[in-house]
């Protein structure tokens, strides 16, 4: 039953794929989501039988590569944390598949943007049940390139194509760091499977390597190259910039992808290897402080963005900061319980966002929008849903996951836990303010779209929105249910089981109440000011923009990072291209070598054939000379 | 002796070369050429795939030997395969029968002497690795370059001379080094026969001029850095068949080289050599990946890929790790078959539009979409994408070489981002985009034949990609069996 969960996906993206044409659009559509739920509700059942049956099973399918002391399988492993993984992928996938009938109902190109979408919930399967880091890596490769065919799906658009390589390009800088990892794994265990290398890591937690130089711990450097392979997958900051570009892409595939599933591997990466890191606290520190910063960043970012999507891209950014800082308190079970709630309510939030964009036919800034909630009223209140649930509105999902990161953080008790919490509570109240400018922006206000008329803008038909409501039920009700089971005090450790590892058993303390309000009292407050910036006094946003020149500048720039690395990194491979291959290999090499070499024997030989005059008395004078010279050695010697 | 199996897939592509030969050279009679030569080189592969079959994986010994006297006392005509050696047979005898196949567009002119080029090729590269004896080696090693010089020489573009000419000189230089070099063996040693050295081993002494010697020989055909510059040119102006046999077939024979002779005959040598090695492959990687990142022709960019992928070969062959030097192996045997179809992938369109200029073509995917699916097929194989046999190979050369040297496995591994870019980017200029040439718009999809080509290449490639075992199983007793070989001649020394 396990292997159907891993092969429906892609029976229904082969087919799909290369029978498309043959079996109709309409077909192939019904096929992958028919396929893919029915791989959401094993997953569902398996879900429930590990947390009732404390089922576990590793399956193994085939061997793969096999060489030497190499020994990797293609297997399944179902523990508590793949089940979580399982049904999240699962069930965001096959609600974003029925949801793109409607959506993507105008392209041609159905059957394809169908097989892409299940061949990346396959590859997002194996990454999640590998029970080794190479087909980990390979689901990881696997998902990064179902991103790429996504992100460029629509190719004729050159900057689509342009976010798709980004994106690919990006990511392999970081799969540079987590192939390193993985090397170093296999280097110092001699093998690659999770359970017999974390087996091993308690004797090694004393072992320095000289690398590059440097003495290390041989354990902080396997953590820190594994995290750099997780910033990439996770836009994590300094590796981020290609998620607001994947906004290039389909919006389904932003839900699916770049908010749901993809992006949060970096996240499961870290917590799957728990029992490494929690014996590194220098990279625990570092992730929290990388992932604390990406959230703020993210945040600050997404206060000037006009592009709807590009908000809710930053604001996954944002999120995805927050579960970084939560596994890098060690609160590894408040990570997953952030990314199950984050993918309920950030697909609704992008679900939603598709649906507004289909509203005004394929318009994303939101200056161009407005006033239109009483048009859009499903849509209109299920982003109200969404929001409330990202902010962290009392009692929604979000509330309960985002908060106990919070508490966690504080609980840690040391400078960057206390600095964690600080910047994590501004962040949500950041974030609660982006949201709520997005929400009274979209649809509050005058009507301010001169293409569309307001009569024009319609409700999404029922395939759209039936996932949306789907999606909203989660978002309201996945924090408060499921809160006991993933971060309980005594249930939680029971479910999690050997999946997590706690060298230290999580404080079971509580934080100060005056704390613990903190937060929600911030998102409550943030709603009238929401409502005064953007709705009622609509110059005060443009006025502080115009006070704070410099600093808005930085901000709509997102920080510069790409005006950076196109200096750095882009312009000047080019450059060093151009140089190695004109000058060392054009001149230097061709120009000694092959070319010199025959130049100069040409040379030689002109030279020569001119001593051939043709003179009787030219030829004379040189046997004259040749005859001295040899008589002079003669006598000499 | 049992049936001479390795003789037979020597010399039926020479029967066949001459039975062409004294058919007229007419142009009705091009359909008999094409048959003549296409049955014979199946023929030939259907005999290799035999010979993999019936190949004993569980010893390292050489098989199907054949040893008969030619000047006594100095040169035996000695053939042999073992695990390392069997899949080049294997895969010259498949590429070769798909270069004739695909030979239909390409090639206006002479047909039937070009099929008698290519078959009189596949000859004498299955000599080189079928060859036990240095001289008989040797031989094949260079005759190799004739029929490829006339290739260039005869069938090539509009710069063919100088290309043919760059590609002689290069290669000759290193070679007459080599000649000298096993001269030298047999005065040391008194034999050329590659298992008596292997058992002799060679005296320390004259281990590190010799192995320079070989070197300079198979550095060149590598291509190694910096003696590199003659391949791009030589792809350039090849015909696509060329170019497919010269990057599926003729540039594995220096890195078997490296494998057979560098590390059997020379090991100390090897040892101190390494960092040479490890140095120049690195340089190769990084370099020609920021130059092919820079190609305006399709060509030549993926002739730079192809440096940049040889030098992972060469890297993982001086590791002298189980895993380095099998991923070597399947490194080549996967570069054999993408490089092959990305230059095939390259005739296609130069077929149809006569431009290899990346800039003249964009926006194709909607006009021939059968031929983008592939072309995007091998794009990813030739980055290294894992279920596709390039990762399988790049993976297991890395691995090693992180067990022997951090360094440089951490700079040869950002060749990998660079692979990805380039190659990406290539694909986006040539398929993706807006159609702005409208001449593209009467380019037909692939032909049959095409299509069958590409289909060919694409099952082995994602075959091996998902289970590579049949390659590893066949190598695996032979490279442990060298590695041990020569583990145990540094400790004597």
């Amino acid at each position: 039953m396990e292997i159907l969960i891993l092969f429906l996906p892609l029976i229904a993206s082969i087919i799909s794929g290369f029978f498309g044409k043959y079996i109709g659009d309409r077909n192939s559509e019904y096929l992958t989501s028919g396929l893919v739920s029915i791989s959401a509700l094993l997953s569902i059942f398996v879900f429930y039988q590990v947390i009732f049956n404390q089922y576990e099973e590793n399956i193994v399918i085939a061997t793969w590569i096999n060489s030497g002391s190499l020994d990797v399988n293609w297997s399944m492993l179902i523990d508590p944390l793949s089940a979580v993984m399982l049904v999240v992928v699962t069930l965001v996938s096959s609600l974003v598949h029925i949801y793109s009938i409607g959506y993507m109902s105008h392209d041609p190109h159905k059957p394809r943007f169908m097989a892409y979408l299940s061949l990346f919930t396959f590859a997002m399967l194996m990454l999640v049940t590998s029970d080794n880091f190479i087909q980990l890596f390979f689901g990881w490769e696997g998902v990064g390139l179902c991103s790429y065919f996504l992100i460029g799906f629509w190719f004729k658009k050159e900057s689509a194509n342009a976010a798709a390589i980004k994106a690919f390009v990006v990511n392999r800088v970081g799969d540079f760091g987590f192939a390193l990892g993985i090397f170093l794994i296999f280097y110092l265990f001699g093998t690659v499977n999770y359970s017999e290398v974390f087996q091993q890591i308690p004797t090694i937690t004393d072992k320095n390597l000289l690398f590059l130089g440097l003495e290390v711990k041989a354990i902080d450097l396997i953590c820190l190259l594994l995290f750099i392979g997780a910033m990439g997958k996770s836009a994590q900051i300094l590796l981020h910039t290609w998620l607001p570009d994947a906004m290039e892409g389909p919006t389904p595939v932003s839900a699916l992808i770049h908010a749901a599933t993809m992006v949060t591997a970096g996240v499961f990466l870290v917590v799957r290897c728990s029992p490494i890191y929690e014996y590194s606290p220098l990279i625990l520190n570092l992730i929290t402080i990388i992932g604390m910063t990406t959230a703020f960043f993210a945040a600050t970012v997404a206060l000037v963005q006009t592009d709807i999507k590009k908000i809710i891209a930053y604001s996954t950014c944002s999120q995805l900061g927050y579960m970084f800082f939560a596994a890098g308190v060690g609160a590894y079970n408040v990570a997953m319980f952030h990314l199950f709630t984050h993918a309920f309510f950030k697909a609704l939030l992008f679900l939603g966002s598709g649906s507004v964009i289909h509203a005004f036919k394929d318009e994303q800034d939101i200056n161009n929008m407005g006033g239109v909630w009483k048009k859009l009223p499903y849509t209109y209140t299920l982003m109200i849903i969404g929001t409330l649930a990202l902010t962290g509105f009392p009692f929604l999902s979000g509330f309960y996951s985002k908060d106990a990161i919070i508490e966690f953080a504080y609980l840690k008790g040391n400078t960057t836990g206390y600095y964690a919490a600080g910047i994590g509570i501004f962040t949500a109240f950041l974030t609660s303010i982006y949201s709520w400018r997005l929400i009274f922006k979209t649809f509050h206000g005058e009507y301010n779209n001169k293409e569309v008329e307001i009569e024009k803008t319609h409700e999404s038909p029922l395939v759209m929105l039936v996932p949306l409501i789907i999606l909203s039920i989660g978002a309201i009700f996945a924090g408060f249910l499921f809160k006991d089971l993933f971060v309980g005090h005594g249930r939680s450790i029971h479910f999690w089981a050997e999946s997590i590892k706690f060298l230290v058993p999580l404080s079971t303390e509580h934080p100060p109440t005056w704390f613990l309000l903190l937060t929600p009292c911030l998102v409550l407050l943030s709603i009238p000011i929401a409502y005064y910036l953007f709705v009622k006094n609509k110059e005060l946003p443009s006025q502080i923009a115009n006070m704070n020149k410099p600093l808005y500048n930085f901000l709509i720039n997102k920080w510069y990072f790409d005006e950076l690395y196109d200096v750095i990194f882009i312009k000047s491979s080019k450059k060093l291209g151009l140089f190695f291959w004109k000058f060392c290999d054009g001149k230097l090499i061709d120009g000694f070598g092959p070319d010199g070499i025959s130049s100069f024997i040409k040379k030689c030989s002109i030279k020569a054939s001119k001593f051939q005059s043709g003179f009787i008395y030219q030829y004379a004078f040189v046997m004259l000379l040749g005859f001295s010279a040899l008589l002079t050695f003669l006598i000499i010697k | 002796m049992n049936f001479p199996i390795l003789s037979s897939l020597i010399l039926l592509p020479i029967v066949g070369a001459l039975f062409l030969f004294f058919t007229k050279n007419k142009n009705g009679n091009n359909l008999t050429a094409k048959y003549v030569s296409l049955f014979t080189s199946i023929a030939n592969f259907l005999i290799s795939i035999y010979l993999w079959f019936s190949f004993d994986q569980t010893i390292s010994n050489f098989q199907f030997i054949e040893d008969r006297t030619w000047i006594d006392g100095f040169i035996n005509y000695k053939l042999g395969v073992d695990g390392i050696s069997i899949l080049f047979v294997v895969l010259t005898a498949f590429i070769t029968p798909l270069c004739i196949i695909s030979v239909n567009n390409s090639v206006k002119t002479r047909l039937r002497d070009f099929l008698i080029a290519i078959l009189i090729m596949e000859s004498f590269m299955i000599g080189v690795f079928c060859a036990l004896d240095l001289v008989v080696f040797y031989l094949f090693f260079e005759a190799g370059l004739i029929p490829m010089f006339l290739i260039i020489g005869i069938w090539g573009g509009p710069k063919r001379v100088y290309s043919a000419f760059k590609f002689f000189l290069y290669t000759l230089l290193g070679s007459v080094l080599m000649l000298v070099a096993i001269i030298s063996i047999y005065w040391i040693s008194g034999t050329t026969d590659v298992i008596k050295l292997y058992e002799l081993g060679i005296d320390t002494k004259y281990q590190n001029l010799l192995w320079l010697a070989f070197f300079s020989s198979f550095a060149v055909k590598t291509p190694m850095w910096p003696v590199h510059t003659w391949l791009p040119d030589a792809h350039v102006e090849a015909p696509t068949a060329g170019s497919v046999l010269l990057a599926a077939i003729l540039l594995k024979m220096a890195g078997y080289g490296f494998i057979r002779f560098s590390l059997g005959l020379f090991p100390v040598a090897s040892e101190v050599f390494t960092p040479l090695i490890y140095t120049l492959s690195v340089i190769a990687i990084i370099v020609t990946s920021l130059i092919a990142l820079i190609q305006e022709d399709m060509k030549k960019l993926i002739a730079y890929s192809s440096v940049a992928h040889m030098g992972f070969v060469t890297l993982g062959i001086f590791t002298i790790q189980q895993q380095g030097i099998e991923g070597s192996i399947i490194q080549m045997i996967s570069h054999g078959l993408v490089s092959a179809a990305l230059f095939l992938c390259v005739g296609v369109v130069y077929d149809r539009m006569h431009s290899r200029l990346i800039s003249s073509y964009g926006g194709i995917v909607t006009i021939i979409p059968k031929y983008s699916i592939l072309f995007m097929l091998f794009t990813l194989a030739a980055l290294g994408l894992p279920g596709t046999s390039g990762f399988v190979g790049e993976f297991l050369i890395l691995l090693g070489t992180f067990k022997d040297n951090f360094l440089v496995a951490v700079i040869a591994s950002l060749g990998v981002i660079f692979g990805a870019a380039y190659m990406l980017w290539l694909y986006k200029r040539v398929v993706f985009g807006k159609l702005i040439n409208t001449d593209l718009k009467k380019m037909v999809d692939l032909n049959k034949s095409e299509y069958f080509i590409l289909i060919c290449l694409a099952v082995p490639t994602l075959f091996f990609g998902f289970y590579p075992d049949p390659l590893i199983n066949t190598i695996e007793v032979s490279v442990n069996d060298l590695i041990d070989m020569y583990n145990l001649n540094l400790i004597n020394k």
